[in-house]
């Protein structure tokens, strides 16, 4: 019997998890532990609205944690270790929070440049409070903004830039932006987009140091070029908050690994960007930081520890990822998987009219469905994916539609 | 149920169009379509997982 459910991670994945535990009729204790001191909120508008001063951080309050769950919040507090023989969680203080089922959401940190001096004025954007100091040194309108990386956190981040009317250099160590995860010509589109919003797009470039002695004044990349600047905003990808976890005796490597139910060891599951599960659909284990899969886990894996408690058959997760960046005026929604080593071919529209849709095909079949400014088509085509169509079939079925 | 769609806030991720497709449409207008805003009970379900899925919480629903 499950009296008390621990959650320690109080994002999406973990928000969504303890709402699901109240709608499936699990009317037991739930301490929900976060680190971050913050009501709960969601992270896709820090890049977006919230940077950009026109949301308020009030609006991305998330709706589970308005809602009366009756839930006990530790919030504040960091997870500093896991005991699984005598099912406690270790906080900061030395603190022993026992469960009888754990949902982990712990997700993943920010990376920061490798060896730059902590200068004032560097930041990442990982968390609101990430995203208010940002927004408080763009306010004071800087000469120039320097991102670091054009993946999609940085992309974001320099059109809202460009959108506040801030000069922008973009630095990506690829030949184009996004060229490992959408290939060489989607990559192409979207270096040309970058470069017409007027951002200074340097590429197959790397930063070798920070200029400044208290505060940043510019940054030096490895082709000698020296771009001053009073801000910059590190995007180059995250890390999996695995840390408090090591010794716990769960399978730890590059996340936390689970079983094709979310399940990581008795009463113990795990949801969100730290989880690392195995796709049928894909043949091999995947790790995800995609808004949407991260809610499905939160319910899948409150489902799995009531399985238990209810008896009931686990259910295999094994959802089709789904993934959007919004940028400028353009949507970039994905559904599945893509990479550069895939075969590309785009379906409807063009690249060049930046209006298209383009299936990703991998082993014979369709991977991933790729849309830019075409919602519609994106939502018909992801199917392909769900079904594993046979590539031939999937090119046919989708130029079908256009 | 009534469906209520923000339109300031709707930026057609088309995530509603899959979840319940007899309710939500975007057409090639790129514009989402309540197809029905009194959908049958049968649909609430589907649409309430609609509404918690859009990503810009754009949906809700009034009871009438």
């Amino acid at each position: 019997m499950i009296g008390s459910v621990v959650i320690v991670g109080a994002s999406i994945a973990g928000m969504h998890a303890a709402h699901t535990l109240r709608t499936e009729g699990y009317d037991g204790d739930i301490t929900v532990v976060d680190a971050d001191a913050n009501t709960p909120y969601d992270r896709p508008p820090l890049s977006k609205q919230v940077l950009a001063g026109t949301w308020d951080a009030e609006r991305i309050t998330l709706p589970a944690a308005k809602a009366d769950l009756g839930l006990r919040y530790l919030l504040g507090r960091r997870a500093m270790g896991l005991d699984m023989a005598d099912r406690f969680v270790r906080l900061d203080g030395g603190e022993h929070i026992g469960y009888d089922g754990l949902v982990i959401a712990t997700g993943a940190a920010a990376r920061w440049l490798p060896g730059a001096p902590m200068l004032e004025g560097v930041h990442v954007l990982r968390n609101l409070d990430d995203c208010l100091g940002l927004r408080a040194e763009l306010d004071d309108r800087p000469s120039r903004v320097v991102v670091v990386g054009a993946g999609f956190i940085g992309a974001e981040v320099a059109a809202t830039c460009r959108g506040l009317g801030l000069e922008v250099t973009m630095i990506e160590g690829a030949d184009v932006p996004l060229e490992r995860a959408l290939g060489s010509d989607v990559g192409g589109v979207m270096a040309e987009i970058h470069r017409e919003e007027g951002v200074d797009l340097r590429l197959g470039v790397g930063v070798v140091g920070l200029d400044g002695s208290h505060r940043v004044e510019a940054v030096r990349l490895d082709d000698g070029s020296v771009i001053e600047a009073e801000v910059v905003v590190v995007g180059i990808g995250v890390t999996p908050n695995t840390g408090w976890l090591e010794g716990s005796g769960l399978e730890i490597d590059n996340g936390v690994v689970v079983d094709d139910t979310l399940c990581a060891a008795p009463g113990v599951v795990v949801a969100g960007d730290i989880a690392r599960w195995p796709s049928t659909r894909y043949g091999e284990l995947l790790r995800v930081e995609h808004w949407e899969t991260a809610i499905q886990m939160g319910e899948a894996a409150a489902r799995r520890l009531l399985a238990d408690h209810h008896g009931r058959e686990p259910a295999t997760f094994d959802p089709v990822p789904w993934f959007w960046s919004d940028q400028y005026d353009r949507k970039i929604q994905l559904a599945g998987r893509s990479s550069a080593d895939d075969d590309l071919e785009v379906v409807i529209g063009s690249l060049d009219e930046r209006r298209f849709v383009a299936l990703y095909g991998r082993a014979g079949r369709v991977a991933g469905v790729l849309g830019m400014n075409r919602p519609r088509h994106v939502m018909q085509l992801r199917p392909l994916v769900e079904e594993r169509v046979a590539w031939a079939e999937g090119l046919a079925t989708a130029r079908g539609l256009a | 149920m009534r469906v209520v769609v923000d339109y300031d806030l709707c930026e057609s991720n088309a995530i509603c169009m899959g979840i319940v497709p007899e309710v939500f449409e975007v057409r090639d207008d790129d514009f989402l379509y309540v197809l029905n805003e009194t959908p049958p009970d049968e649909l609430r379900a589907k649409v309430e997982e609609a509404m918690n899925r859009c990503p810009k919480q754009a949906i809700s629903l009034a009871e009438e």
